[in-house]
């Protein structure tokens, strides 16, 4: 039995008894860990899960098992059923999604997903080869996920994506330089180009020097821009937070620069992942922000239900207690390069990458954290020297506020994030202040 | 089951590994969340499968299948050799195992009542009725109220002849109320953010009695809504005691796990600033800083009879007044540092490889009180429960918030504060350690929610923790 079939049989034994939805997640993955420039840890796995929601009249409940054969059905089925009966109705149950056409895109790669053992050391060697002696650390990681979706109003979705992930760091015994590529397809990943400019940038950060904190103006590479913007999706775009009044955003309000144009957008041919989210609602075009106007919340059923809004297909797998946030966006490049932008820049920071970032104030969006991998003193265009790793407390709101982004660089990559690689496509901005407010040091 | 560990671990030995262990494991998990009077979550779910760890020369290589099926579990073995042998292309120096006992044993958690045999109904009649009550004051918007269970059941067995049947219990839960007036949120939980996880059963959520905590907890959150604002500058601080387990959670407990001092984790986790040719000998803290990990503790969270390496449950020093003594290890771990391995081996789940991990890393009690502490205290600020973290890669730099603070002078609490943060410097931070509350004040806190590894793991762990004060600590950073 396949998982379209199991799918279907599981709605059909359910139907008349309640409402269901049933998807199945299956595919290969592997990752190959390396430190001290050998391979210490690889791993796989042949991922299988079943996940199934029942509806009692509004008595709701979800059994999730990584038993996904022909005979676990029934298994499933009653443990649910058995489950939902005795709950509350929940008055905020929005019922399953209705039948809908989804996106066809083509976002899988048979040689990702198939991908070896040796493929992964093979890149790994470039990478640490391509640092010339320094110390390798890192990951490299192929995946391959079908997701197959039923539920009893019909809707009917399948889909399947790979992910191919090198993300390392050289390091001298003073410093660090980091590196990330993240692609649907592994050939697109490449060693020697990753391998070489980690090592560049840990060798540009001996003998870093300690920074006064302070404000300073800076140039954030796209690592650094991503884990903005993922805290922009899951605090403030998130309708969840929305309805619970911890989001700063306000719609149809100024509240970004004109440079900032953000579109959430799994149907474009380079993103990642599938067209559809966690409830089967279809996945679209989301502009969160248009021109520095916020134009939109991302909404699962629930949130949709609440806010007399529609589902905008961000419902995310066992996250209802997180809301709905997007997980493919795209920040639009500007017409600047990274070496303009720094150029540009008479005395501030050059940022690879923030570490460790947490909410201190949601409704400012007010965010500590601290650099890492890479920071550098810019002065008179120039770049001056390496700095200590900075702690900074600023809001990731108002960093990104009208007139606070000077420029956007013109190329944009996927990036890795404080929450982990792939949710956002983009490119360094050069904003006119970050609030450092100590060094790691003292 | 352990027929289907053996097939697994011949499978890999087959294949060429030197040393082999497998993890046959079934665990189930229950959570079910409340928000203003609504059960919002009532999810089960189960992970059934078996995981291989296969050591070839310098690398571990590791295999994970769903079911119990021997041919398959043969199969995976051979895998998981294969993996290894895959890294062969990037090899270091070989791998060696510290000699531990080759245990055949049984381990249980005691409990008392079943989580999972404790009804649906019971469970969400006290979440609905403990996020009525938060949701009482006018000001509340929202109530949160949440339990969570977990029911591990692991079959381990290696190549050198180990064969443990494991049985662990896990409960937790706790509450919260978010105010809000339009321009601002505040938040108080109890037991702590997160809420307080142990192992034990369903007496673990009785004991919390989350109704009649409800009304101070909602009355708090609205009461923050109008306090001044934590002052910024340098002032004695006295930290309750779930947000002192979490500030060992981050500066003592992930700074000690020799993985990340060895460099393995540097990538992601990151490293340490310990240096280990300073064991025995670098000053951590103050003297009053006494830290054990000791998996042994009855009822907390990282308590277990072995970890997932076959070794079994101990206590080790790792600060002793003051001084940096011990580390959290694991078997290949340990005879790269010279030390007995430590015990502290844990993967979330079959499928995830086994790291070194936290088992309960806490301080061991002082003879003050929290009354003594603020009656002692001229001019300074409690916080408590826990708002944010962050600390830089080495574990060195951190800033923690609170929820809430209260001021202290001349010896007595004044005025609530609103958004407390600290910041600090780990040695310096401990160094500064004046006061320390006695045994009556301990509790065992458990952190359910601790990230590590690639792919990520979750770990539980635990964190014993008093009242503790700190003299001239920076507080009232803001953005």
């Amino acid at each position: 039995m396949n998982d379209r079939q199991f799918c279907s049989r599981v709605i059909e034994r359910v139907a008349g008894r309640a409402e269901a939805q049933v998807a199945v997640v299956r595919g290969p993955s592997g990752l190959t860990r390396f430190a001290n420039s050998f391979i210490h840890q690889n791993v796989a796995e042949d991922q299988a899960a079943v996940s199934l929601t029942v509806s009692i009249g509004g008595r709701v409940a979800t059994f999730t098992s990584n038993r996904t054969g022909g005979d676990a059905i029934d298994d499933l089925i009653d443990r649910s059923l058995a489950a939902a009966a005795l709950r509350p109705v929940d008055p905020l149950w929005p019922g399953m999604a209705p039948a809908a056409g989804v996106a066809a895109v083509d976002h899988y790669d048979a040689p990702t997903a198939d991908a070896e053992p040796a493929t992964r050391a093979a890149i790994v060697r470039d990478f640490i080869d391509a640092g010339g002696g320094l110390s390798g650390a890192g990951f490299c990681e192929t995946e391959g996920t079908t997701v197959t979706f039923a539920n009893t109003e019909g809707q009917r979705c399948e889909g399947s994506a790979t992910r191919a992930i090198l993300d390392g760091i050289h390091q001298t015994p003073l410093s660090a330089g980091k590196a990330h590529q993240t692609a649907n397809i592994v050939a697109a990943l490449d060693g020697i180009d990753a391998g070489r400019m980690a090592a560049e940038k840990a060798r540009s950060s001996v003998d870093a020097i300690d920074l006064k904190p302070g404000r300073y103006e800076v140039v954030l590479e796209p690592d650094a821009v991503a884990t903005i913007l993922i805290f922009l999706a899951v605090y403030g775009f998130n309708a969840r937070a929305a309805i619970e009044q911890r989001s700063f955003v306000e719609l149809g309000s100024l509240q970004f620069d004109q440079t900032i144009t953000l579109i959430d957008d799994p149907t474009r041919d380079d993103a990642l992942g599938v067209a559809f989210d966690a409830e089967g609602t279809p996945k679209g075009a989301t502009t969160l922000i248009e021109a520095g106007t916020a134009r939109s919340l991302t909404h699962n059923r629930r949130t949709a239900g609440q806010m007399d809004a529609v589902s905008t297909g961000h419902a995310v797998s066992g996250g209802g207690g997180f809301g709905a946030f997007a997980t493919n966006m795209f920040l639009e490049p500007g017409d600047a390069s990274l070496d303009a932008m720094v150029a540009s820049v008479d005395r501030g920071l050059l940022v690879t990458e923030f570490n460790y970032c947490r909410v201190l104030d949601p409704r400012t969006l007010a965010v500590t954290g601290l650099t890492r991998n890479g920071t550098f003193l810019v002065e008179n265009g120039e770049i001056a020297g390496p700095v200590s790793n900075l702690r900074f407390t600023q809001s990731f709101a108002s960093a990104l506020g009208p007139g606070a982004v000077l420029s956007v660089e013109d190329a944009a990559r996927f990036a890795n994030s404080d929450f982990g690689p792939g949710f956002a496509h983009v490119p360094s901005v050069r904003l006119a202040e970050w609030n450092f407010t100590g060094g790691v040091q003292a | 089951m352990f027929e289907v560990v053996q097939a697994a671990v011949e499978g890999a030995i087959a294949g060429g590994a030197t040393y082999a262990d497998v993890r046959a494991q079934v665990r189930r998990s229950e959570t079910i969340d409340a928000q203003n009077g609504v059960i919002e979550t009532l999810a089960s779910a189960e992970a059934v499968g078996i995981g291989v760890r296969a050591l070839l020369g310098s690398s571990w290589g590791f295999f994970a299948t769903p079911g119990f099926d021997l041919s398959e579990a043969h199969q995976a073995g051979a895998r998981a050799a294969d993996i290894a042998r895959a890294s062969a292309s990037v090899s270091g120096a070989r791998l060696e195992l510290a000699d531990v006992e080759v245990a055949e044993a049984t381990y249980a958690t005691p409990h008392q009542e079943d989580p999972f045999a404790v009804s649906l109904e019971e469970k969400a009649d006290l979440l609905v009725a403990a996020t009525d009550q938060l949701a009482q004051p006018e000001a509340v918007a929202v109530a949160n109220a949440g339990v969570a269970f977990w029911d591990t059941e692991t079959w381990f067995g290696s190549s050198q002849g180990h064969r443990i049947h494991q049985h662990l219990v896990e409960s937790g839960g706790g509450m919260s109320a978010m105010a809000a007036d339009g321009s601002e949120t505040q938040v108080r939980s109890y037991p702590q953010s997160f809420g307080q996880f142990e192992t034990g059963g369903y007496e673990v959520i009785r004991r919390f009695d989350l109704l009649a905590n409800a009304e101070r907890l909602a009355g708090e959150a609205v009461d923050l809504l109008g306090a001044d604002q934590c002052p910024e500058g340098d002032r004695t601080l006295i930290l309750e005691g779930s947000q002192l387990a979490l500030q060992i959670h981050e500066s003592v407990g992930h700074a000690i796990e020799l993985d990340r001092i060895l460099g393995w984790e540097a990538a992601f986790a990151g490293t340490s600033f310990l240096d280990l040719s300073e064991l025995g000998s670098m000053r951590y803290g103050s003297p009053l800083m006494n830290i054990t990990a000791d998996a042994t503790l009855p009822g907390a969270l990282g308590t277990f009879g072995f970890d997932d390496e076959g070794t079994a449950a101990q206590r080790v020093d790792i600060v002793r007044e003051g001084i940096w003594v011990g580390v959290l290890s694991g078997r290949d771990s340990a005879t790269i540092a010279g030390i007995t391995p430590g015990g502290m081996v844990r993967g979330d789940g079959y499928n995830r490889l086994p790291m070194v991990r936290m088992t309960n890393v806490g301080i061991l009690p002082g003879d003050s009180t929290l009354e003594a502490m603020i009656a002692e205290t001229d001019d300074g600020v409690y916080m408590s429960t826990n708002r944010s973290w962050s600390i830089d890669d080495k574990r060195l730099n951190f800033q923690f918030g609170c929820e809430i603070a209260w001021e202290v002078k001349d010896g007595r609490l004044g005025r609530m504060l609103k958004n407390p943060t600290y910041t600090g410097i780990t040695p310096d931070f401990w160094g500064s350690l004046d006061r320390l509350a006695g045994p009556e004040e301990l509790v065992h806190w458990g952190t359910p929610n601790c990230g590590k590894g690639q792919p990520m793991q979750v770990g539980h762990t635990g964190h014993s923790a008093v009242p503790a004060r700190f003299d001239n600590v920076r507080i009232g950073v803001t953005a």
